[in-house]
């Protein structure tokens, strides 16, 4: 396939994958084409039917996919958001991990939104939201922030992307690839101006991508925190939201990077070193998780608003307090002692951790979501419960597989780690620390010598 | 510009049930079958509300019809991504069916659950014969749209028009929702708000007056005439 012998560079590992293709890739492609194809039925059989094939009923009218909704644009925070804060705050141990975090990004985004079409009743009528939208309705802002977050962070993808494509481009010019890359790189040569130009527009969108991601939760938020149902109706829902977005963006980012680097045999680009940083993020952020929680519940609790009692007592000693409990043992029985205690984090430690702030996080959309509608305030004839249909269930893995497919057809098209940044990196690094370190170090070189 | 709304004596109201009855007919809402039923999710835009107090034997049972409050300030119109429910100019909170995108937020702002949602074409499941019974007035709602109570809707363009073909203005009386002309008790009043002769707007101001839930700021349109004295 690629024209020139390629294997006896640095960093051939990396193209590796592009290059050869195994039976495992075709095994991986087919069974999770299966998966969406499940998924694609399930949605064609609801699109036929109607939302009567799910489990909503009255007064539960939102459920799985709102919840699935919010989970997945949550996990969208890994990529983009901690890509562009590693790149501005200048930290060197990022270049290998930043691509990985956009794609999760890119693609979970779509996912996430694509949701809440599928949880319209009127599929047909989606135009209508552009002939009749009106800017007051909270769903309109998730729209626009969703799109813009997609647009920006798919951006931020490509371009500090276009080095690598030309690398392909010149080992691979034949088939549609080889056009395919002729075309996304953009005629790179890997001058002195282009480099410039590059660096400049890398920098300029990773801080415009910043205050993007975060509006794009707090609006995701704001369409439970501005309606008056128990329990919804909180000022703190906003940044709650993007904490859990972090929180299970990074658990995501880690399970990625742990599969990729058994995958691909990254051993030597994904270190336990990137592993234990973003394990210590994960640690702040299921910390910072925790206070939100308890400030959120205490001030219901100590308020003891009679509705909202209600759907508090459902989570803590009711009907979901199951899944309660089992949110509070995922995102902090489980992971805090694993993520606090140097010798577990490492990386099976930092992936065990992870996993479980994966499975916590979506537990904790769960219950934020349905027992709030259950529990209306008018509750003398609106006692709601809800379980999800094979079809919701069908739709649902759909989702996870598509995802998994994407990832692994994007990982096919381009390297999953950045070979132009690992290189500067490793051209630069030591040059660019030295230099930090001399221009903050007061009195370097003028210390007193020891004996 | 007139503002409709209706008074409920609670002090009369037997919850006999005829209001959710004639509510159902009148307005075309299909009646689902039995498992759609066990699934919770039958439809009915009137319901009775039970509420009972204190237990055996010194149990009390109040009832409470609810319609839609049709609110001065509706929570569910704002969020609307389509402006397919609205408040019309004579304060009645509309929907627009053909419009509406299903996305189901307005019912998770409703504080009342007035808001109904057509998992399925229930309308077209009903059997055939029963559906040759449907008011012609008032058109069915298809799948994966909501649906909630709307004063009747429908009534008031009809006595508008007779009104019109008459050549007289519309007088008190002429628009009255199913419920309201059904109860047997006569516990429900309906007329013009603002109009201050009107009797729903002298019970509105009547000392047993209370709406529901009014300390959200909603402003119901639905009045509620306290008991006076406990039976039984």
């Amino acid at each position: 396939m690629a024209d020139g012998d390629w294997r006896k560079e640095d960093d051939a590992i990396l193209l590796e994958p592009i290059f050869s293709t195994g039976w495992r890739f075709y095994a991986t492609v087919a069974v999770l084409g299966a998966l969406v194809l499940w998924g694609i039925v399930s949605y064609v059989v609801q699109y036929q039917q109607g939302l009567g094939v799910t489990g909503m009923n009255y007064p539960v009218s939102w459920a799985f996919y709102i919840v699935n909704f919010v989970f997945f644009i949550g996990i969208s925070h890994a990529g983009t958001l901690i890509s562009a804060i590693l790149r501005l705050s200048q930290a060197e141990w990022r270049r290998p991990i930043t691509r990985i975090a956009e794609v999760i990004t890119v693609l979970v985004l779509g996912i996430g939104g694509m949701n809440i079409l599928i949880d319209l009743g009127r599929a047909d009528r989606i135009p209508y939201l552009f002939y009749y939208g009106r800017y007051q309705s909270p769903l309109l802002w998730d729209a626009t922030s969703v799109t813009a977050y997609l647009t920006a962070s798919s951006v931020y993808l490509y371009v500090p992307m276009i080095p690598d494509i030309a690398v392909l481009r010149d080992r691979c010019t034949r088939g549609w690839r080889g056009f395919l890359y002729q075309v996304l790189a953009l005629g790179w040569e890997g001058t002195a101006a282009q480099h410039r130009v590059l660096n400049r527009a890398v920098a300029i969108l990773a801080v415009l991508v910043v205050p993007v991601a975060v509006s794009v939760h707090t609006v995701v938020s704001f369409v439970f925190s501005m309606t008056l149902q128990p329990m919804w109706h909180s000022t703190i829902f906003g940044p709650y939201f993007v904490v859990g977005a972090i929180f299970s963006g990074t658990a995501a980012l880690l399970v990625a990077m742990a599969i990729l680097r058994k995958i691909f045999h990254l051993e030597d680009y994904l270190q336990p070193i990137h592993f234990n940083f973003l394990g210590l993020l994960m640690l702040v952020m299921v910390l910072l998780w925790t206070y939100f929680t308890f400030a959120e519940y205490l001030t219901t609790y100590y308020g003891n608003e009679p509705s909202e009692m209600r759907v508090f007592f459902s989570k803590f000693t009711g009907k979901y307090a199951p899944y309660f409990w089992a949110m509070v043992v995922f995102n902090l029985v489980i992971p805090f002692p694993i993520l606090a205690w140097n010798r577990t984090r490492t990386i099976a430690g930092t992936v065990v951790a992870s996993i479980s702030i994966i499975i916590g996080m979506w537990l904790e959309r769960f219950i934020i979501i349905i027992p709030t509608l259950a529990n209306p305030r008018l509750r003398q004839y609106a006692q709601g419960s809800y379980l999800p249909s094979i079809v919701e269930i069908g739709i649902m893995v759909g989702c996870f597989a598509l995802f998994g497919l994407l990832y692994v057809l994007f990982s096919k098209l381009f390297p999953i780690v950045s070979i132009s940044e690992v290189r500067e990196g490793r051209e630069k690094t030591v040059e660019i620390v030295q230099e930090r370190l001399a221009r903050y170090k007061p009195g370097l070189g003028k210390l007193p010598q020891g004996p | 510009m007139p503002r409709w709304g209706m008074a409920i004596d609670l002090d009369k109201c037997t919850a006999c049930q005829a209001c959710v009855v004639a509510c159902q007919v009148e307005n075309n809402v299909p009646f689902v079958e039995e498992g759609e039923y066990r699934r919770m999710r039958s439809m009915s835009w009137m319901k009775i509300i039970t509420e009972t107090e204190g237990s055996f034997p010194d149990a009390r049972m109040r009832f409470m019809p609810r319609p839609c409050m049709q609110c001065d300030n509706p929570p569910c119109t704002r969020v609307c991504p389509v402006h397919a429910t609205y408040l019309n100019p004579e304060g009645i909170v509309a929907q627009i069916y053909p419009r509406c995108i299903g996305c189901r937020f307005c019912i998770a702002a409703c504080p009342y659950t007035v808001k109904y949602f057509n998992w399925y074409a229930y309308h077209d499941r009903v059997p055939a014969e029963l559906q040759q019974g449907d008011n012609p007035d008032v058109s069915s709602r298809p799948r994966g749209v909501v649906e909630k109570c709307t004063f009747c809707h429908h009534r008031l363009m009809k006595a508008k028009d007779k009104a019109a073909a008459e050549e007289r203005a519309l007088q008190p009386g002429d628009y009255i929702p199913a419920c309201v002309e059904t109860c047997p008790s006569s516990a429900m009043y309906f007329g013009d708000l603002s109009d201050p002769a009107s009797q729903v707007a002298q019970l509105a101001s009547s000392p047993r007056a209370f709406r529901l839930m009014e300390d959200l700021g909603t402003k119901p349109k639905v009045v509620y005439l306290a008991e006076r004295k406990l039976y039984g």
